[in-house]
């Protein structure tokens, strides 16, 4: 038998744990997306109250690569595997919690008792925004450091749309000076999913550390 | 063949190369170790011992297989490899020390400062006195922790009076760091101090005779963890004025103490490598799966 097999076990636990999480957040996102247009009440909150889930998970991931650190001092790709599981655990536990701040920002817009007549229009953005995170997740799962380099570009795309959103909403104030409040809530939430989508490209940069050995960073 | 990086890992079983994978472990190894050439950076600037194509053979049998590397001055260069990969007899053959083993022949050229030493006009004695050797169990001699010290000035003839070996066996005590532990006691004998300190007393003795070369065959793998940090960090205090090669199967010891690593496999040298790259992002296929526990 492998004589490391029990380090060798621990690795591939903790990838599994990794990918639960994973998934776990990118499913977050999408129902924060899809709150934005519903503005369901009862989703949003299932969104707010269950983000200790995330905490959780994020911290059991923690501890298993300090244990793992501590325990084995793994070394080549195995090290640049557990230095990338801690980051992207890391990016995963804040992607969720923008999923939690998307939420209240629906939450807070819903409540204001003026309402737009045709509401802002996420729907492209969320769209690029949960493929950017998808694709950071595959190109983990697959060791594919092409996959994550194209992420870089989705990114241009995001910034476009948040800038987009910008001068709409701009555009709204100056039309409807009143409700200044609805407006920079519905920007903000441009601003929310552009995070997701910076978050995404951090993850792809530890991607590439793991597979290429190389340290990028993507500006 | 040359290869470089794969997608294996053990988290991911979907990389696995069907056609790698498919192979036994032998004739992989094989695979990837005929026919290819040292990955890395075995060469160095104004090198302090340069081998070039040596080959040792035991009888018919071929232990190491036209290996080609530098030592460089003031580094601490390690060699790592599964048991029976030829770091141990490749150690040995820098100061010649496999002229002991009849049927050990060794070919290709290894030099010290541009002379080479296995010409038969080189004297032994000496030679190992240049490239001196700490071996992997204590062996002080059965005489005092000072004529421990005081044998290689005395048998080479490096001293003129007592004064001048008095002052030698000091300096080279204090270099090893185990003057502090000993000066009341210099005439008890040499085995009876700890292993750590018999160790240093023997690092003592090869430095006494102004060695340019250090060997160090696992020289802790007899020790305490404290004894063992002791001999890493005099190992680096060393290198300021020694060169030195050390073979160690303790990988992090490897990772701690050197430079630059050397990496062997049934014979060949496979990689050789600025130590932090070796240990974060080797270029070759079996230093990655060494290294990371995959065979060995």
């Amino acid at each position: 038998m492998d004589h490391h097999y029990t380090f060798h076990h621990e690795l591939t636990k903790l990838n599994k744990k990794l990918l639960k999480l994973s998934a776990t957040v990118e499913e977050r996102v999408r129902r924060a997306t899809e709150v934005i247009e519903s503005k369901d009440m009862d989703a949003i909150q299932a969104i707010i109250v269950s983000d200790y889930e995330v905490d959780e998970m994020e911290i059991d991931i923690e501890e298993d690569c300090l244990k793992i650190l501590a325990l084995h001092q793994p070394v080549a790709r195995d090290l640049r595997f557990i230095i990338a599981v801690i980051k992207i655990n890391n990016e995963m536990e804040r992607i969720a919690d923008i999923a939690v701040n998307i939420a209240k920002r629906v939450d807070n817009i819903a409540k204001f008792k003026h309402q737009a007549a045709v509401s802002y229009d996420f729907s492209k953005m969320s769209d690029k925004v949960i493929s950017m995170l998808k694709k950071s997740i595959d190109s983990f799962v697959n060791g594919d450091a092409t996959l994550a380099k194209s992420i870089f570009l989705d990114d241009d795309v995001v910034d476009a749309c948040r800038n987009r959103c910008y001068e709409d909403i701009k555009e709204r104030i100056r039309k409807d000076p009143d409700h200044p409040g609805y407006h920079i809530n519905t920007y903000l939430l441009a601003r929310h999913l552009e995070r997701i989508g910076d978050r995404a490209v951090n993850i792809a940069e530890e991607v590439i550390y793991f597979v290429e050995g190389t340290i990028t960073r993507f500006n | 063949m040359e290869l470089t990086s794969n997608q294996t890992h053990p988290a991911f079983p979907t990389l696995l190369s069907g056609a790698v994978h498919q192979e036994s472990e032998q004739t992989r190894s094989q695979a990837y170790t005929t026919g290819r050439k040292t990955v890395g950076t075995p060469f160095v600037d104004k090198p302090r011992m340069t081998c070039r194509d040596v080959e040792v053979y035991y009888g018919e049998k071929c232990a190491i297989n036209k290996i080609s590397i530098d030592v460089g001055c003031n580094e601490v260069l390690a060699m790592i490899g599964p048991s029976g990969c030829g770091k141990s007899t490749f150690l040995r053959c820098l100061n010649r020390m496999n002229d002991t083993v009849p049927s050990c022949r060794v070919v290709g050229s290894i030099c010290l400062d541009e002379t080479d030493i296995y010409h038969p006009s080189v004297d032994v004695v000496p030679l190992r006195a240049q490239v001196g050797m700490v071996f992997q169990k204590p062996n002080p001699f059965p005489k005092s922790i000072y004529d421990n010290v005081a044998y290689g000035p005395r048998i080479h003839g490096l001293t003129k009076n007592k004064v001048e070996l008095d002052e030698i066996v000091e300096t080279s005590l204090i270099k090893a760091g185990l003057w502090e532990e000993v000066k009341d006691r210099l005439l008890e004998p040499g085995t009876g101090l700890s292993g750590g300190q018999q160790q240093r007393l023997c690092i003592a003795r090869a430095i006494a005779v102004s060695p340019e070369v250090i060997l160090m065959d696992e020289p802790c793998s007899a020790l305490d963890p404290i004894a063992t940090a002791r001999v890493e960090e005099l190992i680096a205090e060393l290198r300021t004025q020694f060169s030195i090669v050390i073979v160690t199967h303790a990988m992090q010891q490897a990772a701690r103490v050197s430079q630059r690593t050397a990496y062997f496999h049934l014979g060949d040298l496979i990689e050789v490598g600025a130590t932090d790259k070796i240990f974060t992002n080797p270029k070759h296929r079996l230093t990655e799966d060494y290294i990371t526990g995959r065979f060995g």
